[in-house]
């Protein structure tokens, strides 16, 4: 299962280059590039992003975790509802959950009034849309299965036997 | 007034590691392909049992030997890995890592004046471990052309024939070699031919990257004059937790026990806890460690030979042992490319014969300081060509 542990790589770091993943997998430069090819053609890897932690930026960035019940009528499904959303540029990640409530949405914006208006003038005036409550993230400490913060301290010794 | 240290410790001269680690220590951007631990912290399902048994007050003294549960999750453990039958009764002794195990098995089994045969390159500890014990070191070196595997020939060249007790660690502590049963059998004949008694370090078993590892003892009529060491400090990434064993006839146990009894009286009680739930629940765990080592293995390799320093394959543990280019010593290497690029490696001869002209580069390390390392050592190989 060669491709699923060129995956594994990408996901651990997008920026391995080929040639890196062909050294630690037993394929070579072109094996591995035509699986990266083959993975992105085939809608598996659907683009590559930077994990930030914002709290080390001066520049505010405001993140809110926004929960969304709806309900539903016979032309309208969930599809049709996260269609019309996930359009927006503020909405980051969208998903339909089970639970207490039906969607799971990442809004970001510059500011908490901006984040704010965008709920209350974009999403909420939307008919299907029957109740949103909107968490605002106050501190991340894991994103993307990386751990932010300053983790890192490695206390062994540089030399040992 | 001066205290009078005794003969046995002023004949050890201080360790070759040391003087690297000095240097390391000066500065502060370094990157260390030094360090002979695993990077990986203990398994969580470990150190919450020990975390568990501490808030029980768990933390009296267990049996000499070990606690008997994880004495006999020891026993299931290498019966089912690595096909060693030892009886929890009588045959595993708990200690404070393999370290104190290889020290009560020099003093349980040499006198003074008793010859141990050591392959070498190898893990430091074994030497000093001998002379505090009174014994004489013989090394025996290995070679790059034998993918530095003990061979009869090498024991024969040596004057193994006449040693008390063969030293050997495979896979081995600084080279990453490995030694398969066939490799084995006849190092086995020749330790029954002239009566060694074998001490097998196999600490890194579980680091083995290709096919299985196979431990001596489970070869013809090698049981009864084996010793076998391993503990939870590298497949379980618990080296502060100070915990091995060794496995062994139940006399020879019994002879270690006696000295452990009064010495150790017991090992680290909450480490014990950990172990045992290391050993029941983490194998996953240990899996995953490995195949991280893996990647990272296959990556070194390569990066080494691209950057045209020859470099054996390495199989096993988390080192691998790359030549210098010409016209350097290990010694000069290692002190340029950790003056000049900021990149910590062990010069292979503090290892012993065998090793001179190498170096130990430990990939026990995140990929992406390995990959900043190696572009390091790249860049101090281009600016000496
Ligand atoms: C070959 C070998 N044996 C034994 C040890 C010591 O292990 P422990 O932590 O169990 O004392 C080491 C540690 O580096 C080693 O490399």
């Amino acid at each position: 299962m060669s491709e699923r542990e060129v995956l594994e790589l990408l996901r651990e770091n997008a920026r391995y280059s080929a040639a890196d993943i062909a050294r630690m997998t037993d394929l070579d430069d072109g094996e591995v590039e035509a699986a990266i090819e083959e993975l992105e053609a085939a809608g598996v890897v659907r683009g590559y992003q930077a994990v930030v932690d914002w709290d080390k930026l001066e520049d505010e960035r405001v993140r809110a975790e926004v929960e969304l019940n709806v309900t539903l009528d016979r032309e309208t499904g969930y599809d049709d509802i996260a269609e019309r959303l996930a359009r927006f540029p503020q909405v980051k990640a969208l998903r339909l959950v089970s639970g207490d409530y039906d969607f799971d949405m990442e809004v970001e914006g510059d500011s908490i009034r901006e984040v704010s208006q965008f709920i209350s003038e974009k999403v909420a005036p939307v008919p299907e849309i029957t109740q949103t409550v909107t968490h605002y993230v106050m501190t991340s400490y894991k994103e993307n299965g990386i751990e932010l913060g300053d983790g890192e301290d490695d206390d062994r010794l540089s030399v040992s036997p | 007034m001066t205290i009078e240290l005794s003969d046995r410790v002023r004949a050890v001269p201080p360790s070759g590691i040391r003087r690297f680690f000095e240097i390391a220590e000066e500065r502060d951007d370094v990157i260390s392909l030094g360090v002979g631990e695993p990077d990986f912290s203990t398994p969580w399902a470990a150190r919450d049992a020990a975390i568990t048994s501490l808030e029980q007050g768990k933390t009296s003294y267990t049996a000499n030997r070990g606690k008997r549960e994880l004495r006999e999750s020891i026993a299931d453990y290498v019966a089912d890995r690595f096909d060693l039958g030892y009886n929890p009764g009588e045959e595993i002794i708990v200690t404070a890592g393999a370290s104190e195990a290889v020290d009560l098995a020099f003093r349980a089994f040499v006198d003074p004046g008793d010859t141990v045969a050591i392959a070498q390159p190898s893990y430091i500890s074994y030497e000093p471990g001998v002379i505090f014990a009174g014994g004489e070191v013989l090394p025996v070196p290995t070679r790059k052309e034998d993918e530095f595997r003990l061979t009869v020939e090498g024991l024969e060249a040596a004057g193994a024939a006449d040693a008390d007790v063969l030293v050997v660690c495979y896979p081995n502590n600084p080279t990453g070699a490995i030694m398969r049963e066939a490799d084995l059998e006849p190092i086995a004949e020749f330790a029954r031919e002239h009566d060694l008694t074998v001490f097998s370090d196999e600490i890194y078993a579980e680091l083995t990257y290709e096919g299985e590892h196979t431990s001596i003892a489970t070869l013809e009529g090698m049981r009864e004059r084996t010793i076998v060491f391993n503990g939870f400090s590298k497949a379980h990434a618990m080296t502060g937790l100070r915990l091995g064993y060794a496995l062994g006839p139940a006399d020879a146990i019994g002879a270690m026990n006696k000295i452990h009894q009064y010495t150790m009286l017991s090992a680290p009680t909450t480490a014990q806890h950990a172990a045992i739930e290391a050993l029941d629940s983490c194998e996953n765990d240990v899996r995953e460690m490995v195949d991280q080592y893996d990647r990272r293995r296959q990556f070194v390799l390569s990066r080494f030979r691209e950057i045209g320093l020859d470099v054996f394959e390495a199989k096993g543990a988390f080192y691998c042992f790359p030549e210098v280019p010409d016209g350097f010593t290990a010694e000069e290497f290692a002190e340029g490319v950790l003056r000049e690029q900021g990149v910590a490696v062990v010069p292979g001869d503090v290892f012993g014969d065998g090793g001179e002209g190498h170096l130990r580069i430990s990939y026990a390390t995140g990929l992406e300081d390995l990959r900043e390392a190696l572009a390091r050592i790249e860049a101090f190989v281009a600016d000496h060509g």
